[in-house]
């Protein structure tokens, strides 16, 4: 069996890499291709990271190709990434040329490959254009929106629809997030990768060494939220919640962990916020990581009591499937995906305010039992559902749903 | 089906196919907040969504703890907060229909007779809406064949949990008399596995996991195919 394969069966079971490779059979040798906006940072770069070679090893022929643009693409796209979650700020025409314009350029560079692929998967709406610039195409085109698009900002999403349309399907991670659009809109909640950097098992030594290197004390209740320095992660509220937590638990500490991403210009400027609601705080550390520091995340996680991530806006919140993946539980916003990880007093708890997440941490803290009962609970959940494998194994299904058509029972020979 | 016909010469049933499958789901766009926009959605949705509803959450995401066996219960449970109709929509059993159709109607005359006898359902907005879902369902041969039920128990612990959803849920709406695939090769082999068959029978699917049902599965089929062959 092909190293990869072999490795991932070590974690999920060989009955699961069996089932894949029986899937992968009639699809071998086909041509697939990703496309996205970023290689490193952010969910999607951390998915399509292992889910190629992986597909690779399955005998499918997949790449993974990256656009680039300038800085007034990238704050093109950052903005529709917002207006897709609801915020209602027009882009300007010059920026959305600019948006076409990027696009026609990575097209001529990108054509080739795309027009002679099978399938092709474009990621969240960045690359959206490439559809209509590569008229020769002879595969089937699915538009993955990694996003919660369950409320658009309208006269945005009516301008993507436009590029969106003509795809052969669309994917988003929750019902809830699908838009009326001319194709079948398939449901596929994204995953974690259990080899990972991010979500390996580490020793006890590693886990000291990074409480040493941000001067965390490991007598003292450490809580976490990993993400983004972006309004719609409200890390001011959990700092809020830190405080409203604190007045029973003194000497409990945060960790505010934010990576960086190369498509996202707004995170100075919410980094500046943060810092200065955490004002001279000594027990509020905002770490600014670099991308690739998934290791000193995995640890941070692994020596946190709980994982918060209390969004108000998510697509999914794959660092609450992390969080839960390390056997912590999780108090996580009442929103979008963390809904479907974070079930109440079993793996963790969804809160609407600062205060409300101050009574759970409180609560967990003083609970230490029920902490850990969650926190096993959580690990099996994630196993079962929100593993790469399983996603992996989803996007197989598609691509024999797509070639089949609309039928609801498909048998292969 | 999985289990093919009668083998004449041997006078045993024929191998039985060991499949496997995989489902995917697909937003059908229909959502509703309240019960009479349920139950009008209801009305309407193709069969397969009905279908998904009770028994494709088996396949997809899902936690280990279920209250109830079907999605309506637990939307009218938890997101309607009127667990009068959820217990009622609860204990609806689709082994009773021989059609999807039937299901449907069942369902629908639950919740046309709470409507008549409540005022209050016709006000009662969920703040989460129910989300109807359809899927595809993708089937495909593992390669495995069994001649004899002893094989059958040396398998079943390493089988994918897609083999356990086709051979045991889905068979129930594929067979005839709504058992399942491994029940029915069994039968073949005359009154030898009958009391495996009856224990099969008395198995709730709806409750545990699909890896938890294939150790069920695994542990009786040890216990009654080793008696059966020896």
């Amino acid at each position: 069996m092909p190293e990869m394969l072999a490795a991932y069966a070590e974690v999920v079971g060989q009955d699961v890499i069996t089932h894949l490779q029986q899937l992968a059979r009639p699809l071998k040798g086909m041509k697939v291709v990703h496309v996205n906006s970023t290689r490193v940072g952010g969910g999607v770069a951390e998915i399509l990271e292992k889910l190629v070679p992986l597909s690779n090893e399955l005998g499918i022929d997949t790449r993974w190709e990256v656009i680039s643009g300038n800085e007034d693409f990238y704050r093109c796209t950052k903005a529709m990434h917002n207006g897709l979650q609801g915020h209602r700020t027009p882009i300007a025409d010059s920026l959305l040329k600019t948006y076409e314009e990027v696009n026609r350029k990575n097209a001529e560079q990108l054509r080739p490959q795309l027009e002679e692929a099978d399938f092709v998967f474009i990621h969240d709406p960045q690359p959206a254009p490439l559809l209509g610039l590569c008229s020769n195409r002879r595969g089937r085109w699915v538009w993955r929106c990694h996003i919660d698009a369950s409320r658009p900002y309208r006269p945005l999403w009516r301008y993507l629809r436009s590029h969106i349309s003509p795809y052969d399907a669309s994917i988003f991670s929750l019902p809830a997030f699908a838009q009326s659009l001319p194709h079948p809109e398939y449901i596929i909640a994204p995953s974690i990768d259990p080899l990972s950097e991010k979500n390996i098992d580490l020793d006890i030594a590693e886990l000291d060494e990074v409480r040493r290197r941000f001067e965390l004390d490991p007598d003292r209740p450490l809580i976490l939220q990993v993400s983004r320095f972006d309004r719609f992660k409200d890390p001011v509220g959990v700092i809020e919640a830190h405080r409203l937590a604190r007045k029973f638990i003194p000497g409990l500490q945060l960790v505010l962990a934010g990576g960086t991403a190369t498509d996202d210009p707004e995170g100075g400027m919410v980094l500046q916020e943060v810092r200065q609601a955490a004002g001279d705080d000594p027990d509020i550390k905002i770490l600014l990581l670099p991308p690739d520091a998934h290791r000193t995340i995995n640890a941070l996680q692994r020596a946190s009591d709980i994982v918060i991530q209390k969004s108000t806006k998510e697509g999914f919140g794959l660092t609450v499937t992390e969080g839960l993946w390390k056997g912590k539980p999780v108090i996580g916003g009442d929103i979008g995906g963390i809904r479907l990880q974070v079930v109440n007093y079993h793996t963790g708890f969804l809160v609407r305010t600062p205060q409300g997440a101050a009574l759970r941490i409180r609560y967990l803290l003083y609970r230490r039992d029920r902490m850990a009962e969650m926190g096993a609970k959580g690990r099996q959940f994630v196993r079962e559902n929100f593993l790469l494998t399983r996603h992996l194994r989803e996007y197989l299904t598609l691509i024999v749903g797509l070639l089949h058509g609309v039928q609801y029972r498909i048998e292969l020979s | 089906m999985a289990a093919a016909k009668h083998n004449a010469s041997s006078g045993s049933p024929a191998p039985f196919n060991l499949k496997d499958c995989t489902l995917i789901a697909i937003a059908t766009g229909r959502k509703a907040f309240t019960l009479v926009e349920f139950r009008d959605h209801l009305r309407e949705v193709a069969e397969d969504s009905v279908y998904h509803h009770f028994w494709g959450g088996l396949l997809g995401v899902r936690f280990e703890e279920r209250e109830f066996n079907n999605d309506f219960a637990v939307w009218c449970r938890q997101h309607l907060h009127d667990p009068e109709l959820a217990e009622q929509l609860a204990v609806v059993d689709p082994g009773e229909h021989r059609n999807l159709e039937g299901l449907r109607r069942e369902l629908l005359d639950i919740i046309d007779e709470r409507l008549d006898s409540s005022e209050l359902s016709h006000w009662l907005r969920a703040e989460q809406p129910f989300e109807f879902i359809r899927s595809q369902l993708v089937i495909f041969a593992t390669g495995k064949t069994l001649a004899r039920p002893h094989e059958l128990a040396a398998i079943l612990p390493q089988v994918a949990t897609g083999t356990i959803f086709y051979h045991f849920i889905d068979a129930r709406r594929r067979l005839a008399d709504g058992s399942d695939d491994f029940s029915a090769w069994l039968t073949g082999f005359g009154s030898r596995y009958e009391a495996f068959r009856y224990q099969l029978a008395t198995i709730d699917p709806f409750f545990a996991s699909l890896s938890q049902l294939r150790d069920e599965l695994a542990g009786l089929c040890r216990e009654h195919c080793e008696r059966g062959e020896s």
